[in-house]
């Protein structure tokens, strides 16, 4: 044999996880197609459109087709005039968000805890009141904005990155170890020369290969499609990337490390992962919890990671900005690896 | 003289409520294929996996070639070859691919083409390990064995579960093996595996070895080389003496409603037999003979078959 890379162990290892994971297209559809169509559909449903259309009823009687009239005028509104059984049962239903009765007063009913409502409130009262011939006690202009950073999409995309991250450094690395757990491959490898370290690295490695095509599909197809901004630096990106899949592989390597069926490490997997798919801001920001609830997020991995991406990728922060969150990841990444060493079970 | 490749002695191996091993010894001379012969947890697997530094006993000595896992284990990793008995290789690499890897866990060895040559699976060398068969499965996992030249070979029950052929394409690599001078230990609960692979077999069964011999001699501690069995049909009592009596006849045992005669010459014994039945009122259900084996062997050991567990 030639002392060529072809006969290092550890290029061998790697060859065997990309070839493992690229030669199962279900793989391939979680990792690159899952969370680009989450994204576009998430992003479809949120996009930001002009200001929404309200539907309305007026109850049917003396005065209903007057108001409906005046409400048209704001283009905002659209009245229905029905009869007041079918009026407050599209109430109900959802189907218009308030119920006009003409008369004096006008009465108006709605659900207050439905924002639709509230908002349906206002515009009709002033359509109401401008139609009767209100004058504003002071004028106010207005200027609408719609600034690529600030939109629910500019939210989502890093959050969508960070989850990618997690997911597959947790699966990657998790799954792969166990299986060869309980297809005694590990302790055939044990009866060979094989370096455990080499074996392990072999993981990270194969992550590293991925890491690069996920992060650039999600991204790409996030400024491209809907317009997301990449305001920091590709150098700032790639350190914040790489340390949080670092930071999951540890994690990944620390939840396989005694298990010894595949049904196991998918109950760990969960256990450890759901939490953050709710706390760590993919969705929604983590600042709608109570106070104690974000003092727990916040150190999750998953808060930081996602932190890190939505700083620099949307408002352009270098990385001496989130030095705070890279060391809460350095620290898990620390943990998971360290106490994963300690305890794995190789036979 | 002979080197010894393999030693165990007093080996020990509890395990929560079962004492796998009583205290085994074994002896294995380098170049010979050596056999453990046992039903299912007679300690085989154990013994095997402590010979391969991959369990520790709780007492007793071990050497593999000369040297013990605690001081050289590198060395002996690098000059061991084995195939576990549950061991299911990566289903989405192809045949190539998985030795390959293999190979590069070793400083010497093969090229990929030659062990797959060897085992015959160069033709299936692109073909995934999830679309090969069950012989060929077994093949590559001995070929992954092979890659490293090693001086010693494990198999542990490397033909179980196999149709006869591929069993067959399997002996004809072990043989291939032993005669370049490596040494082979392999476990097995088929006895004409061990008859005709193996120069000396252990018969292991509560975790100790109970006999130890070529099968020859194992076969010839019988005393006679033919058993006869049959089953009487009526109620007929016929005392062991009587078939003691019999020219040739050196045992007696009774097993599942049938008697066994241990006997040297089948023609002599056969018609005396009928003659004694018939004079004693009883009807011959059946009536079988075969060369004694060495699950004859067991069985007059200890009263038990082999593949009963």
């Amino acid at each position: 044999m030639t002392g060529s890379m072809r006969s290092w162990p550890i290029v061998h290892l790697t060859l065997w996880r990309v070839r493992e994971f690229t030669r199962e297209p279900e793989a391939l559809f979680w990792v690159f197609a899952f969370p680009i169509l989450l994204a576009f559909a998430l992003g479809v449903a949120f996009k930001g459109r002009g200001p929404e259309v309200i539907r309305v009823a007026v109850e049917d009687g003396d005065g209903a087709a007057a108001t409906a009239a005046a409400l048209r005028i704001s283009e905002r509104l659209e009245p229905l005039v029905l009869d007041s059984a079918e009026a407050h049962n599209r109430l109900r239903t959802g189907k218009v968000a308030l119920v006009v009765r003409p008369g004096e007063p006008v009465l108006l009913r709605y659900d207050s805890t439905r924002a639709e409502s509230e908002m349906a409130r206002m515009v009709v009262g002033d359509a109401l009141q401008d139609a009767a011939g209100r004058r504003e006690a002071r004028v106010i202009a207005h200027e609408t904005v719609a600034e690529p950073g600030a939109r629910y999409i500019d939210f989502l995309i890093p959050g969508l990155l960070g989850l990618n991250i997690m997911g597959t450094g947790m699966w990657g690395v998790g799954f792969g170890i166990v299986k060869n757990r309980s297809q005694k491959l590990l302790k055939r490898f044990m009866a060979s020369p094989m370096q455990r370290s080499q074996y392990l690295l072999s993981f990270v490695l194969a992550r590293l290969v991925f890491l690069g095509l996920e992060v650039v599909a999600v991204l790409l197809f996030g400024h491209l499609v809907f317009g997301v901004p990449l305001r920091g630096s590709v150098f700032s990106v790639a350190i914040i990337v790489v340390l949080g899949a670092m930071t999951f592989a540890g994690l990944g390597l620390l939840v396989a490390s005694r298990s010894k069926t595949i049904e196991g490490v998918s109950g760990l997997m969960n256990l450890v992962m759901v939490p953050m798919w709710i706390f760590s801001g993919v969705f929604f920001a983590y600042s709608h919890f109570p106070d104690a609830v974000q003092m727990f997020a916040r150190y999750l991995p998953l808060t930081a990671l996602n932190d890190a991406l939505r700083a620099v990728l949307l408002d352009g922060a270098p990385l001496v900005a989130v030095a705070g969150l890279l060391a809460i990841l350095l620290l898990w990444a620390s943990v998971g690896f360290g106490v994963a060493l300690k305890i794995f079970r190789w036979e | 003289m002979l080197d010894i490749a393999l030693l165990c002695r007093g080996l020990v191996k509890r395990y929560a409520d079962v004492t796998a091993l009583d205290g085994l010894d074994l002896e294995v001379h380098a170049g010979e294929c050596f056999g453990m012969l046992g039903p299912n947890g007679a300690g085989k697997t154990t013994t095997i996996e402590i010979l391969q530094g991959l369990l520790q006993p709780d007492a007793g000595r071990v050497e593999v070639l000369g040297h013990a896992w605690r001081t050289h284990e590198r060395e002996l990793r690098q000059r061991m070859g084995t195939q576990l008995q549950e061991t299911k290789l990566p289903d989405k690499l192809t045949v190539e691919e998985v030795v390959a890897l293999f190979r590069s866990f070793y400083r010497r060895g093969k090229s990929v083409d030659q062990v797959l040559e060897e085992v015959q699976l160069l033709e299936k060398r692109g073909a995934w390990v999830s679309r090969l068969s069950g012989g060929q499965r077994q093949r590559l996992a001995v070929a992954c064995a092979l890659v490293s030249e090693p001086d010693v070979l494990f198999l542990d029950e490397p033909t179980t579960g196999l149709d006869p052929q591929s069993r067959r394409q399997m002996w004809g690599i072990i043989e291939r093996f032993r005669s370049h001078g490596g040494t082979t230990l392999l476990t097995t609960h088929y006895m004409e595996e061990a008859e005709h692979l193996c120069d000396r077999v252990a018969i292991v069964d509560h975790g100790r070895v109970i006999a130890l011999g070529t099968p020859r001699q194992l076969i010839e501690s019988l005393g006679a080389e033919h058993v006869v069995e049959f089953a009487i049909d009526n109620d007929v009592l016929v005392p062991d003496e009587v078939y003691l009596d019999l020219s040739g006849v050196q045992g007696v045992a009774h097993d599942d409603g049938k008697t066994r005669l241990t006997a040297s010459h089948v023609h002599l014994v056969i018609p005396d037999l009928m003659r004694v039945l018939e004079r004693r009122g009883a009807t011959l259900d059946q009536l079988t003979t075969h060369h004694a084996t060495l699950e004859d062997v067991f069985l007059s050991l200890t009263g038990r078959h082999l593949r009963d567990g």
